[in-house]
């Protein structure tokens, strides 16, 4: 069939090819049929012949070789598809020969334009390495090459072929390093659990550990509201002796939302990364995330569980609040239950022991007998590790010895021997009932240590021990090994304790064990011979005998089996497994000292590294974008009639847009060279500035006049060009619409006001720079929530109807005391405001208050008492925090109406004992709200509202910072506002 | 990565295997059937295997084992998860993941394996893309293709593939522009011997299903968003706009997919909307027991429970059972020793109750457990956890697309203790 003419026939044939490929069925004499297709037109056959090549041709490398020029022409194919697909069958046929073939396909596709196709030559790598190993330095030159690309498609690939060809040279990632971190989110899923796991490796080898101090706990909750933290991290590093390095903040903050991934892979990845690199305090994230999974199917819950394991028996306080969530269905698989077991006993303690041991009662009948002996085992664990209720446990355990099932009762036994030994107390009684049920037990481990027992206790039980070594001699030859060691081992013991009685049956269980077919049992027999029965020849160690077998035995150590496995990084297959398995990369402790962090420095980022508000998410974006963007904003402002909605989009909309224009760009080359110009054109912008800045100085009186006069005639302006120094005007000709994406880019937001004409722009440029060292005015339009109706009512005479609230520019972290920890005995709580839309109500300023609780003890019920507000003022307290343990913090928000005024809001902190009061008083820069608007908006309202509301503050400035961003930098410390989009002041707002 | 995949049956025949890098031989499989001896339960067969020179994964889906061979460490959750993804894409083609049904398609089957890894890492898994690039069969197309000898094999490259938005393809149209939501809820619980909760939990999921016209971008938002506590979203969620303004804005993939899981907060007190009480008692030296249990409604809302089915696992000394039903019918599956008993809808009136005497194998001693019931049922138009959907928007498209919401709520993992 296959020589026929007709397509169709030769499908058919094909498809029943596969099927006996499917099977496992040979089909290779076929092999030259096959081949002959390859150069199919019907795509359908084509993908078919390909199937069975990939299969085939290693056994017949010759006939393969024939294919090999179709492959080649494909490959130069218009078609990407085709081109990938080529590709790949290329590099599966593992055929020696073609080894330069392949390499050189790989090295054109890696420069393919398609990032599917170079994706592809991200897989052919692998599997060239694999075919011939010798190739890897050439490979590695192609993967550092796709390193740099900037395709989300190709980074999991790439990854994973720099994870299997040269895991070693992690400076491969240097330069990489802050652009995986930030195109991680985008990255699918796959690549994201890759580039997951190698980014912990190299956060180990990279950054300091973060773990020697506890100060952690503070910088946690917080950075996560800001958007930038890159400042704030270096205020910080001044301040505290260790700092975090950003990029390993970055990392930390990166993979964050992948929490919530619907990839079980990718949580766990990500959960591993917090646990090995992250602070001790921001672990507990991961917590939520992995119990969730464990609502998953059987195979996801079986390695989430080990993983749970492990880290439970580290940190016991992450997985506490979530004891139930472990606790046993009958449904479950017996593997998941014992797991689940193990996961209750490691969080046990004082507090939740008594409702675990409650909980195990249960399982203990449950008619799985395998996991009921697992869970008295547990419970053994839990008595002796938690003194209190051992003795509990342990009249719990011997009740279940007349439990009907023995291997329940067996099992009983061994974990009453081992908590006996720990604790050689008056138990009697115990052993007493325990030898009686020897009779009964048939299990010879629980044999074994009732003997055991009774030999060791034999002093404490003087009349029965003889009787039962009587039974047992009568058992002998019919116990098993174990048994009979055991046996042994008591006659010993009691022929030295009470030879009168027991001298006789000794003996005979000595003879008994001499013919054993074991020879263990005959070379304990001969010893103990020796040992105990005084002849001639053994003098010197017989005096010792007793010492020997009656010596103190260390009580065991109950310990769990996950306790060695934490060497393993979490989540892989060595750690499951618990051996190393094959290609298992360890993870390096960390450095003593951080290697230089400024391997990482790109050059795109050193240009926009000042401080630019929310522009990380920037930094590597095309130049392209702004325009893409704009419009795309403007697009979805037109749709939604509130859009404060954009702002939280708006980064991720970016990101969308930058791939657009990488994706949808014809040529690649052309786009990155338009933002390397680009960048150079910034550069040159920003050289000007400074220029400007200083002339600005010189005239800055002039300056503030004309500032105050808001209509600035273009006449002015251009006077002052005029009057500006050399470097302006040189720089005049490009400065129009590159100060725009400048200013752009300080706002961190882009707006609609594409009216402004780049002219215009350039010409109040010149006033950007007003006012530096002088009390600034602020002739702000204070648009606090309550103003905002009254706005809204003015806006609808002017174009724009919406107000745009932004989102925060700068969140400082600055906090205030509210209760210090001597007046509050103890309890101590800060706030500060994380200028965020209030979500108790509109009018509300959102507080957050951290309590944290200094004493030794544990505060209860701390909750807000009296109100004492002024008129019209509204507080919505925060909801009743049950306890707060020693040394522990917690962080609550409330929300205050201040009626836009600097009163007081006074109120009762109270705890279950005590009653404190304390005041907010909030600064007049918490109670705006920042809104975006254009410029001629601003201008508007600005008139309306000039002399109503003014408020000033002095900032200082030394002279050297005078570049606009600094200036801006320090306005937003102390004001929630957000910089009107506009050339006109960046202090407005 | 994966280095082969064979799917074996619940008789422990290999009926498939691919290879994505050099040919493993079957016979690696038979660490695995040693495993599954030893585990006696096809449920406790381990996921992870080690064996001299492989490491084998497997998934137990649907009566079928999948089995991967690894060589070299992986993290073992990407390789469970990618087989499961697997079983879904066989069960979104072929509607359902059986032996026969992947037999019957053995070449489809191939080719979308083929697709789905590329020397054992994964390559398009979304199911929009692979339908782009294999037709799903249907009856027509298999007529169609016969008479036209054209294929059901793409030639084009998705442009999801290339796009930021892999799991949407472009040019979708439809006449009828459709978005609905199931919110469906799962109250899993343990209720112990004297009908007080052990341990209560909501776990709900969005189910979507989109038939939209070009590139929407849908935002959904809720009455009460603050009652998610832990979310797992789908890949075209905006991660930042959740944060900030708790709103689920999307741009859809085409089709039926799962837009969220949730995970209400445990500090809610949770509604259990049944109750039963259970009289199960075995006489001691008698072979005979007694089985009385009655269901009734509780915290239900003013909804009915519907669709109850409870489902006791008796202990293996149980011979027969004779049992009667006030409501419903009820089954005992003598070799398994499942009792199912398919009560229906809950009437306040005459609550329903299955009453009757249970045969014991003489001679052997009595169970010492009374064995627990594990209960469904489901209440219509209810999220439990009282979440609800405020409102949906789209943009991006001029239409108006015809829009629902239908809540469910159901039993999840609900076990009554006796």
């Amino acid at each position: 069939m296959l020589e026929s003419n007709k397509d169709s026939a030769k499908l058919d044939a094909m498809k029943r090819i596969v099927g006996m490929i499917a099977k496992g069925r040979n089909a290779s004499e076929l092999f030259p049929a096959v081949v002959k297709n390859v150069a199919s037109k019907n795509i359908e056959i084509k993908k078919l012949v390909y199937v069975y090549l990939v299969r085939y041709a290693e056994e017949q490398q010759d006939l393969a070789l024939l294919s090999i020029s179709t492959f080649q022409r494909a490959l130069k194919d218009p078609n990407q598809l085709i081109r990938a697909s080529a590709l790949r069958v290329l590099s599966s046929i593992r055929v020696p020969i073609i080894v330069p073939i392949m390499m050189l396909a790989i090295k054109d596709a890696s420069a393919d334009l398609s990032p599917y196709v170079r994706k592809n030559a991200a897989h052919a790598i692998q599997k060239l390495y694999s075919l011939d190993p010798e190739q890897k330095e050439m490979l590695i030159e192609v993967i550092e090459k796709l390193l740099k690309d900037k395709s989300t498609l190709v980074a999991g690939s790439v990854v994973m072929a720099f994870e299997e060809v040269c895991p070693e040279r992690i400076d491969l990632i240097h330069k990489n390093y802050r652009k995986l971190c930030n195109l991680l989110v985008d990255v699918e899923e796959w690549g994201q659990v890759v580039i997951i796991h190698m980014l912990t490796r190299y956060a180990r080898t990279q950054f300091v550990s973060p773990w020697k101090e506890d100060g952690g706990a503070e910088d946690s909750e917080k950075n996560f509201y800001e958007s930038d933290d890159e400042q704030r991290e270096g205020t910080e590093r001044r301040k505290k002796p260790y700092a975090m390095d950003p990029d390993h903040r970055l990392l930390i903050r990166n993979t964050k939302p992948l929490l919530q991934s619907r990839n079980a892979a990718v949580v766990m990845a990500v959960a591993q990364l917090y646990w090995h690199i992250s602070p001790k305090s921001e672990a507990g994230v991961i917590s939520k995330s992995l119990v969730r999974l464990l609502r998953s199917n059987r195979e996801v819950q079986y390695i989430v569980l080990q993983n749970i394991a492990t880290m439970s028996i580290q940190r016991k306080g992450m997985f506490e609040p979530y004891l139930k969530s472990f606790y046993v269905r009958s449904t479950d698989p017996t593997m998941i239950k014992t797991l689940k077991l193990e996961i209750l006993t490691n969080l046990a303690n004082e507090a939740n022991v008594s409702t675990l041991l409650r909980e195990f009662q249960t399982y203990v009948r449950s008619q799985d007998k395998q996991f009921a002996a697992a869970t008295i085992q547990t419970v053994g664990r839990c008595a002796s590790s938690i003194s209190e209720v051992s003795d509990s446990c342990l009249s719990g355990l011997v009740c279940l010895l007349s439990s009907r099932d023995e291997v329940v009762v067996a099992e009983s036994v061994v974990v009453i021997k081992k908590l006996l030994q720990m604790r050689p107390a008056q138990h009697g009684e115990i052993i007493k009932h325990m030898a009686k049920l020897l009779d009964s037990i048939t299990v010879p481990v629980a044999r074994a240590s009732i003997l055991w027992l009774i030999g060791e206790n034999c002093e404490r039980v003087p009349k029965i021990a003889p009787d039962v070594l009587r039974k047992m001699a009568k058992s002998f030859t019919s116990e098993d090994d174990l048994v009979k060691l055991q046996i042994l081992n008591l006659g010993a013991k009691l022929y030295l304790t009470n030879s009168k009685q027991t001298k006789l049956l000794t003996q005979y269980i000595l003879n008994l064990g001499k013919y054993d077919q074991n020879y263990d049992i005959r070379d304990r027999t001969r010893f103990i011979r020796q040992l105990i029965v005084p002849n001639e020849k053994s003098g010197a160690l017989s005096k010792y005998a007793k010492k020997i077998f009656l010596a103190q035995k260390p009580a065991p150590l109950l310990e769990s089996p996950f306790k060695d496995r934490d060497h393993f990084q979490l989540g892989t297959l060595s750690h499951t497994l618990n051996t190393k398995a094959a290609g298992y990369l360890e993870l390096s402790n960390w450095p003593e000292v951080a290697p230089d962090p400024s391997v990482r420095n790109v050059e795109v980022v050193e240009l926009t590294k000042e401080w630019t508000p929310a522009g990380k998410a920037k930094k590597e974006n095309p130049a392209k974008k702004f325009y893409s963007e704009s419009e795309e904003e403007e697009d979805s402002s037109d749709s939604s009639s509130e859009s404060e909605s954009e702002s939280g989009s708006e980064s991720e909309e970016e990101a969308d847009s930058s791939e657009d224009s990488s994706a949808s760009s014809p040529n690649e080359q052309e786009g990155e060279s338009a933002s390397e110009s680009e960048g150079r054109s910034k550069r040159t912008a920003k050289k000007s500035w400074k220029t400007r800045a200083k002339s600005d100085s010189e005239d800055e009186e002039k300056e503030n006049e004309k500032s105050k006069s808001s209509d600035s005639s273009s006449a002015e302006s251009s006077s002052a060009e005029g009057s500006s120094s050399d470097a302006e005007s040189e720089s005049e000709s490009d400065s129009g619409p590159d100060s725009r994406k400048v200013t752009k880019e300080k706002e961190g937001r882009p707006k609609q006001a594409r009216s402004t004409l780049p002219k215009d722009v350039s010409l109040l440029d010149l006033d950007d720079f007003n006012s530096v060292s002088t009390p600034v005015a602020l002739p702000t339009p204070v648009l606090s929530p309550s103003l905002r109706a009254d706005l809204e009512g003015l806006n609808l005479s002017t174009t724009s109807s919406v107000i745009n609230v932004s989102s925060p520019v700068f969140v400082p972290m600055k906090t205030h005391v509210l209760l210090h920890r001597m007046s509050g005995k103890g309890l101590a709580a800060h706030y500060f405001f994380p200028r965020q839309p209030c979500i108790f109500g509109a009018k509300m300023v959102s507080v957050q208050i951290t309590l944290n609780n200094t004493t030794d003890q544990k505060i209860e019920n701390i909750h807000v008492g009296e109100k004492k507000l002024p008129a019209g003022m509204q507080m919505h307290a925060f909801s009743p925090v049950d306890s707060l343990e020693p040394e522990g913090s917690v962080t609550v928000s409330m929300g205050i109406d201040f009626c836009d005024s600097t009163q007081t809001a006074s109120f009762q902190l109270c705890t279950k004992d005590d009653c404190f009061s304390v005041n907010i008083q909030p600064p007049v820069g918490e109670l705006l709200l920042p809104v975006a608007m254009s410029e001629k908006d601003f201008k508007k309202e600005q008139g309306m509202l000039t002399g109503m509301n003014e408020t000033s503050a002095l900032i200082v400035a030394t002279p050297q910072d005078f570049t606009p961003s600094v200036i801006l930098q320090k306005v937003v410390n102390v004001a929630n506002v957000g910089a009107v989009p506009s050339g006109q002041d960046h202090l407005h707002s | 990565m994966i280095h082969s995949l064979f799917l074996i049956n619940c008789s422990g025949d290999i009926f498939l295997e691919k290879h994505w890098k050099s040919v493993v031989s079957q016979s690696v499989c038979d660490y695995f059937f040693e495993a599954q001896e030893k585990a006696a339960d096809v449920e406790n067969v381990p996921p992870v295997i080690s064996t001299p020179h492989h490491y084998l994964i497997s998934i137990y889906r649907d009566k079928l084992f999948f089995v991967s061979v690894i060589q070299t460490e992986v993290p073992p959750l990407f390789v469970i998860e990618f087989l499961h993804r697997v079983a879904d894409t066989f069960q979104d083609y072929f509607g359902e993941c059986s032996e026969a049904a992947i037999k019957d398609n053995v070449v489809i089957v191939y080719e979308l394996l083929e697709e789905m890894l590329d020397n054992g890492f994964p390559l398009a898994t979304e199911s929009n893309i692979l339908k782009e690039l294999i037709k799903p069969p249907t009856i027509l197309r298999s007529v169609v293709n016969s008479i036209t000898g054209s294929s059901n094999v793409g030639d084009t490259l998705p442009t999801g593939q290339l796009s930021n938005i892999p799991w949407r393809r472009a040019g979708v149209k439809y006449t009828n522009n459709e978005a609905y939501f199931d919110v469906v809820e799962e109250i899993d619980a343990i209720i112990d011997k004297s009908g007080s909760t052990v341990f209560a939990e909501i776990q709900g999921v969005i189910d979507a299903c989109i038939k939209l016209s070009g590139m929407p971008d849908l935002s959904l938002s809720f009455m009460n968003p603050r009652l998610l506590d832990d979310v797992s979203f789908h890949p075209c969620i905006r991660f930042k706009r959740w944060e900030s303004e708790r709103v689920l804005s999307f741009i859809p993939p085409d089709g039926n997919f799962r837009l969220i899981s949730y995970r209400v907060s445990s500090q809610n007190l949770v509604a259990i909307p049944v109750y039963v009480k259970h009289n199960i008692s075995f006489k001691e030296n008698s072979s005979c027991g007694r089985f009385d249990v009655t269901i009734g409604p509780k915290q239900n809302m003013g909804k009915t429970v519907e669709g109850i089915t409870v489902t006791v696992h008796m202990p293996k000394v149980v011979l027969n059972m004779n049992l009667t039903p006030t409501q419903g019918s009820y089954t005992f599956d003598p070799v398994t020793k499942v009792l199912t008993w398919d009560v229906g809808k809950i009437t306040p009136q005459k609550l329903p109750s299955l009453k009757g005497l249970v045969n014991l194998q003489s001679g052997a001693p009595k169970p010492e457990e009374n064995p627990s019931l594990n209960i469904q049922f489901k209440i219509q138009q209810l999220a439990i956890s009282g979440l609800k959907v405020n409102r949906l928007d789209m943009y991006g498209e001029k239409y108006k697309p015809f829009k629902g919401v239908k809540y469910v709520t159901k039993a999840g993992k609900f076990q009554v203790r006796t």
